[in-house]
């Protein structure tokens, strides 16, 4: 007979061995159930991330800015989608998930909660937000959970495109008028230090991170991640002549990488808990918009089952 | 919040090229097989991925049981006499 204890031995020898754990194997409670959460939450992101971006479609300054925007967007709702239906292999379904994000149950990171006040902020989301997620997401590549893995190998593949466009036009406009650049370099004032606090809280506050490592949910923690993003985005800014807002950035010759100053975990955790300045206008859209959408909802269910008895008639007949 | 159910779950397959299999992508919720397909093409080949979609309700896919891998997979693992290798044959031979 498997006991318990026989079932988690194999468990955490395949996580030692680097064997994906997947839906139909057996796993810890916790472990289903942090999959869960942060696969949800990062639905979540994806499609509440749709919201800042989508502000400025009908805006765009060109077709070429246009058509970009368009389609990256649509991938937000793809990879939104993706997610999902990973976190449904653990057994949790699409309408609790949705239920608990327009109740304000579930989280999504904080950064959407930031409101996109010029066409500049389209490219430092791109560049920034979108380089800060996709940090983590090559990271979570290699997540002992299958499901969750195969996701964002797709998700990454796609992604590439949104932080190069998102540079593009950080670089365009900083080469171009002194409005133009003092627009770009707003935007990085305003987008630098939400997008530092997305990795998430300092190591030693993180009450997910130990456990998550031990699971190989995660592989790198947060401020490792962050060191990353830091080290990897300082010289691009430096490349288009855009100043980092932060007095306390310097070079760290000995650990070859960059010190930063301190970030305002108040603003953060202030944000999390609902008060930042587009929360309830975010949800509000949301909630708005799948109530809009439920006649829809049950037009195409009645269509559908109305086509099937027509079937199942004719099949009868014949 | 209502008590509306979500659509079924569809598991999507593509086909990536002509002269290969139709390989497992992810699944998606669709009210009927063909909204199913249209949504598989927005989701799952925004990028040349594919030329021809499959979709099948999640509820007809029967799997085996991760428990009787052992049972059901190991007895492979022991007949190396199912692999070329396993035959001896005169250098001579160079391609066989």
């Amino acid at each position: 007979m498997t006991t318990e204890t026989s079932m988690l031995d194999k468990f955490e020898e395949k996580i030692r061995k680097e064997i994906k754990i997947e839906p139909r194997d057996w796993m810890p409670e916790k472990y289903r159930k942090t999959l869960v959460r942060q696969i949800s939450q990062h639905a979540h992101s994806e499609i509440v991330g749709m919201l800042p971006e989508g502000n400025w479609i009908t805006r765009a300054p060109s077709m070429r800015r246009k058509v970009a925007l368009l389609a990256k967007v649509q991938d937000e709702a793809g990879h939104g989608l993706y997610l999902y239906s990973a976190a449904e292999t653990l057994g949790t379904t699409r309408k609790e998930m949705t239920d608990d994000l327009h109740t304000g149950k579930a989280k999504y990171s904080s950064i959407f909660n930031y409101p996109s006040l010029t066409w500049a902020d389209i490219g430092a989301i791109g560049w920034l937000v979108d380089g800060a997620a996709i940090m983590n997401q090559v990271m979570l590549c290699r997540t002992s959970y299958g499901p969750y893995a195969r996701a964002m190998v797709r998700i990454c593949k796609e992604e590439s495109f949104h932080q190069r466009q998102g540079y593009e036009i950080m670089l365009t406009l900083a080469r171009g008028s002194e409005e133009q650049k003092a627009m770009a370099q707003d935007a990085l004032n305003r987008w630098w230090w939400p997008s530092l606090m997305m990795f998430g809280p300092p190591d030693h506050e993180s009450k997910h991170t130990a456990q998550s490592m031990a699971w190989k949910i995660k592989r790198k923690t947060n401020d490792e991640l962050r060191q990353q993003f830091v080290d990897a985005t300082v010289p691009q800014a430096k490349l288009i002549g855009l100043k980092i807002p932060d007095s306390d950035l310097k070079w760290n010759e000995e650990k070859g990488s960059y010190d930063f100053g301190e970030i305002d975990w108040d603003e953060f955790w202030n944000v999390v808990k609902g008060n930042g300045p587009c929360n309830k206008e975010r949800l509000n859209a949301r909630v708005k918009a799948s109530e809009k959408g439920q006649w829809v909802r049950e037009a195409a269910a009645a269509f559908a089952e109305k086509q099937n008895q027509r079937k199942a008639k004719k099949e009868q007949v014949a | 919040m209502d008590k509306e159910k979500d659509w079924p779950l569809w598991e999507i397959f593509i086909r990536s090229r002509a002269g290969l299999n139709h390989k497992h992508v992810g699944s998606l919720h669709a009210a009927d097989a063909d909204m199913a397909i249209e949504n598989a093409r927005d989701v799952y080949t925004r990028r040349n991925e594919g030329i021809s979609i499959w979709v099948v309700e999640s509820k007809h896919i029967t799997a085996s049981n991760p428990e009787d891998s052992e049972s059901l997979f190991e007895p492979a693992d022991n007949k190396i006499y199912r692999h070329p290798t396993f035959y001896n044959l005169p250098d001579e031979v160079k391609h066989m």
